[in-house]
């Protein structure tokens, strides 16, 4: 199709302001889909997503409206996707930015429209949910224009729900969102903006042609990767896989790739044909690091192979997804996990749970962190345990944070920052009740239990939102946890030094009220290298008699000493403790890992 | 052998028991080693009857009879006596009339020093009180109090057991909290009766049994309780009665617990029914282990016994200072014991020191069966 005829562009919000709802909205009125088929939230197709209200994994929608070829490419709506939210956005010529009508500007809202900024996208403003009885359009509108310096008049009045202002919607981004203008004469160029993994057709790469043409069954070409494979079927969603002999520059659409391996392919490379090679792969690939780990155990030794085999199924589809295997003594057998962030921890956690019927062990998250150790070069660690006891300097992960409060709870949002090392920014008026707060914060401080304290302590309405801001040193130290003098692998952390009494104390605290009493005393220890900071004792017995055995009770008191026995066998030694697995649980709880 | 407030049914189940006695002769020695009277309150049996039963008893060189204090008149002494009875258990319990209440005794303290002094006015020498510990409510003070008046009744045996509140029971659900409450305070009282007796000169011979050591007897007796002790030591031994267990050339039968299945079984002259349990050679050594550790003697660890030993267990325990391990001179047999520390916490360093067969190699099986007598279950 003529480029003049095409628009790309994608829907941005917060959580659950309505974006899933709009893009429902739109394949209806556009008739792509029957009213027959149509479900809720057609675009979000993996249960979780749908449960959760979030869209995890992007795709792409063609539509046709008076006309015109418009290409919806659906953005995850997470900070621990930006990366891919930011390649999707990099396949589009404009963005249609949803504000919910009653609650305003969020901090995701803001993190989205500066990603759309900053892409150079045409921004077409909407106000949601106008249809609420505490709907305040006007307040939101100019709280919208405010953020991206318009017009408070061009701010369109919507309800995707009933459907009123869509149409207006679809002209409106007709008329201001720009065409595309790459080169149809160009060697051919195509941004990957996402992936999936089909079972029998393999890695299905989505794809926004930006130059050229690319033509079923030729040979292609990844750039960054230099994976190459056949293009084994082309074609658009609507919103059903249709395939085309060709897509051309501006188009969107899918390339069936039959490589049997998500991470051949990532989202961010540049496709080219084998014919005729672009020269320089479109800009902006990034090879996305994981920054949050933790390691995963099965809570049943027995399945460590299905926990295996599911981590393997899931990096199918998910290619930010790392892992290798992880032993503990404590913990026995599993896998230390990289992920891209919390939400990306926790929706892993409940697939393995769900999807897969796992009973899962998550030790306390960690961040990755950069060490200089005295002698030798530097290098990352994802595990607290693999963390030298003599270091030159550490660094540690920092975010840039947005939280946007009602005005009254700005102070309890500022103690909560300092508590965490936070820095200041700056602080920002968005409208007479609303606030933004900018500060810097060491991730390592977001991973335990951040986003709850924020919650309870602004009682749900603060908004939250981060952007890694590269690393820095910090004065951060090895805190392990022994018991019966032997080292606790899986409790070790890294922990401020100004936090690590505290939190040694509380460790030890909370294990010595789960260690069973035994027949001796039992030390338990917060040390950082051999200096103790925290230490309790578990008392030993005094007593442990079968009382009374005479000719008629020897048989019951030999199956009660077998009992004993065999109820040992449950348990984990350590340091010749018996330690029972709920112990563990108790103490990685208190580390915060539960949202 | 009391069927309580069914007085007229004591001659009937006193045929019973002598017509299971009388089965059961041919497997018994002509004189007996030791012959134990209990399993609830014989002393309340109806005198006629229980004359019947000790007159028919074999001879042995211990008798003992379980007796509740109130039941011992002077009368009921010299019948024991007469019927040549020659060490008698008194469940003595507490001295304290409150926690006897709570225990739910008939017995109040002065029963329990009466029923001593009329024992021994009918010249018994050999005496045992039964004191338990750690009743709902029990003071340390109270504790010393009954321990001091049991001592000051110069018993040549004490028994002291833990009270243990079986869950579900009426008594667990009327005191249980508060058992928890005190479960805490309580740990310590077992040690505490250890060591009171020891300073008054009674050997801790066994988890819950003490005797007056051979120093302090006049007559340098042994006065451990020698049934039980053979017990502890893996002997066989036969039970007489309702419920009765014998254990003989490695296998345990239990009768049956039904008193009129009992009677009439033994009416019809046929054994009683009951549950015959096949002790396999490693499930005999378990017990060994499990019933000599209970003893101050060492237990000489025969090839049987080693292959029930957990050996790495062993080490540990030895290195925590629990269990005490020698070498006979001129054998190559090792001996084990617990250890002072290691027997206030038995059950759990013989749980520990103990290696099971897994899972499914235990052969048991259960089958009707009969006979059983040095043991007259009452």
């Amino acid at each position: 199709m003529d480029q003049a005829r095409i628009r790309n562009f994608s829907i941005i919000a917060h959580i659950d302001h309505g974006k899933s709802t709009l893009a429902d909205r739109i394949l209806q009125v556009t008739e792509t889909v029957s009213e027959r088929d149509m479900r809720d939230q057609l675009l979000d197709s993996m249960e979780l997503e749908r449960e959760r209200g979030i869209t995890i994994k992007a795709q792409a929608v063609r539509v046709a409206w008076k006309g015109h070829q418009l290409n919806l490419i659906d953005t995850p709506g997470h900070v621990d996707f930006t990366y891919e939210v930011s390649r999707s956005l990099q396949a589009c010529e404009g963005a249609v930015l949803v504000v919910d009508a009653a609650q305003g500007i969020e901090a995701q809202t803001l993190a989205n429209a500066y990603l759309a900024i900053e892409n150079d996208l045409e921004i077409v403003p909407v106000v949601n949910k106008i249809d609420l009885p505490q709907a305040d359009p006007d307040g939101a509108a100019h709280e919208v224009a405010g953020l991206i310096g318009g017009d408070a008049a061009l701010v369109m009045r919507i309800s995707a729900k009933t459907g009123a202002g869509v149409g207006e919607v679809l002209d409106a981004i007709v008329e201001r969102i720009p065409a595309p203008g790459g080169d149809l004469d160009a060697p051919p160029r195509a941004l990957v903006f996402d992936s999936s993994y089909d079972q029998y057709r393999g890695v299905i790469a989505f794809v926004r042609v930006v130059d050229g043409r690319f033509e079923t069954r030729e040979s292609v070409r990844a750039m960054a990767l230099g994976t190459e494979f056949e293009a084994e079927e082309l074609g658009f969603m609507s919103p059903a896989r249709t395939p085309v002999a060709a897509l051309e520059a501006g188009e969107v659409g899918y390339v069936v790739t039959g490589l049997k391996d998500v991470s051949r392919l990532r989202v961010g490379d540049t496709l080219t044909a084998k014919r005729r090679p672009a020269a320089a792969p479109l800009p902006g690939y990034k090879d996305v690091k994981p920054m949050v780990f933790a390691g995963l155990f099965p809570t049943d030794s027995d399945d460590y192979p299905e926990l295996r085999d599911a981590l393997e199924k899931l990096k199918l589809n998910d290619a930010a997804l790392f892992y290798e295997p992880e032993t503990s003594q404590a913990l026995g057998f599993g896998f230390r996990c990289g992920f891209l962030g919390l939400l990306h921890m926790e929706i892993v956690r409940e697939r393995l749970e769900r999807e897969f019927d796992l009973d899962l062990l998550v030790t306390a998250p960690n961040v990755a962190y950069r060490v200089e150790p005295r002698n030798g070069e530097p290098f990352e660690v994802h595990n607290p345990a693999e963390m030298p006891r003599e270091v030159e300097r550490v660094e540690e992960p920092y975010i840039k944070a947005s939280v946007i409060v009602p005005k009254e709870y700005v102070g309890d949002v500022m103690q909560l920052c300092n508590e965490r090392r936070g820095r200041f920014d700056h602080m920002e008026y968005l409208s007479e009740e609303r606030v933004l707060l900018a500060y810097e914060l060491p991730l390592g401080e977001i991973v335990l239990d951040f986003y709850d304290q924020l919650k309870s302590r602004t009682r749900g309405y603060a908004s939250f939102d981060y952007d890694l801001a590269g690393f820095r040193e910090g004065d951060l130290t090895r805190v392990d946890v022994l018991v019966g003098g032997e080292q606790v692998d899986a409790l070790s952390l890294i922990i401020h030094r100004d936090a690590a009494y505290e939190r040694g104390k509380q460790l030890v605290e909370r294990l010595r009220e789960e260690i069973p009493r035994q027949m001796f005393d039992v030390p338990i220890q917060a040390a950082i290298g051999s200096r103790v900071i925290a230490r309790e004792t578990v008392k030993a017995k005094r007593k442990d008699v079968l009382a009374k055995c005479y000719g008629g009770d020897i048989t019951r008191k030999r199956k009660l000493l077998e009992k004993q026995k065999k109820g040992k066998k449950r348990m984990k030694q350590v340091g010749g403790v018996e330690v029972p697995q709920e112990a563990f649980l108790a103490v990685l709880n208190l580390n915060g890992q539960k949202r | 052998m009391t069927v309580v407030g069914r007085s007229a049914e004591h001659e009937s189940y006193a045929d019973a028991l002598l017509a299971d006695l009388e089965l059961a002769r041919p497997q018994l020695a002509e004189r007996l080693d030791t012959v134990f009277v209990g399993g609830g309150t014989p002393s309340y049996t109806e005198q006629p009857a229980l004359v019947r039963v000790l007159a028919a008893l074999p001879d042995a060189n211990e008798v003992t009879v379980e007796a509740n204090p109130e039941t011992v008149t002077p009368e009921l002494a010299a019948l024991l006596r007469d019927g040549g009875v020659t060490r008698v258990s008194l469940g003595a319990q507490s001295f304290d009339a409150s926690l006897l209440g709570v225990l739910e005794r008939r017995a109040t303290p002065d029963d329990v020093r009466r029923a001593v002094h009329a024992l021994r006015d009918a010249c018994f020498d050999n005496i045992s009180l039964d004191l338990l510990y750690g009743i709902p409510g029990q003071s340390a003070a109270q504790l010393e109090r009954d321990l001091a008046e049991a001592l000051a009744l110069a018993p040549e045996h004490l028994s002291c057991y833990e009270l243990e509140a079986k869950p579900g029971t009426r008594f667990s659900h009327a005191w249980g909290d508060e058992l928890g409450r005190q479960a805490e305070a309580m740990e310590g009282y077992f040690a505490r009766v250890v060591e009171r007796l020891e300073m008054a000169g009674f050997r801790w011979y066994e988890t819950a049994n003490f005797c007056r050591s051979l120093e302090r007897d006049g007559r340098q007796r042994d006065l451990r309780a020698q049934h039980n002790l053979a017990i502890w030591r893996g002997h066989d031994y036969v039970g007489i009665g309702v419920g009765a267990v014998s254990t003989v050339a490695g296998e345990r039968r239990r009768n049956d617990p039904s008193l009129r299945r009992y009677e009439v079984a033994l009416r019809d002259g046929v054994p009683p029914p009951g549950a015959v349990e096949s002790l396999d050679e490693s499930t005999q050594a378990l017990e060994r282990v499990m019933l000599g550790l209970r003893l101050d003697e060492p237990l000489t660890l025969s090839q049987g016994l080693e292959s029930v030993i957990d050996r790495e267990a062993l080490e540990r325990l030895r290195e925590r200072g629990l269990v005490a391990r020698s070498v006979d001179v001129g054998s190559v047999a090792a001996r084990v014991s617990l250890t002072r520390r290691g027997r206030f916490l038995g059950g759990a360093v013989t749980a520990e020191l103990l290696r099971w067969p897994e899972d499914g190699d235990e052969l048991t099986r259960v089958e009707p069966a009969g006979t059983g007598a040095t043991r007259l279950a009452g």
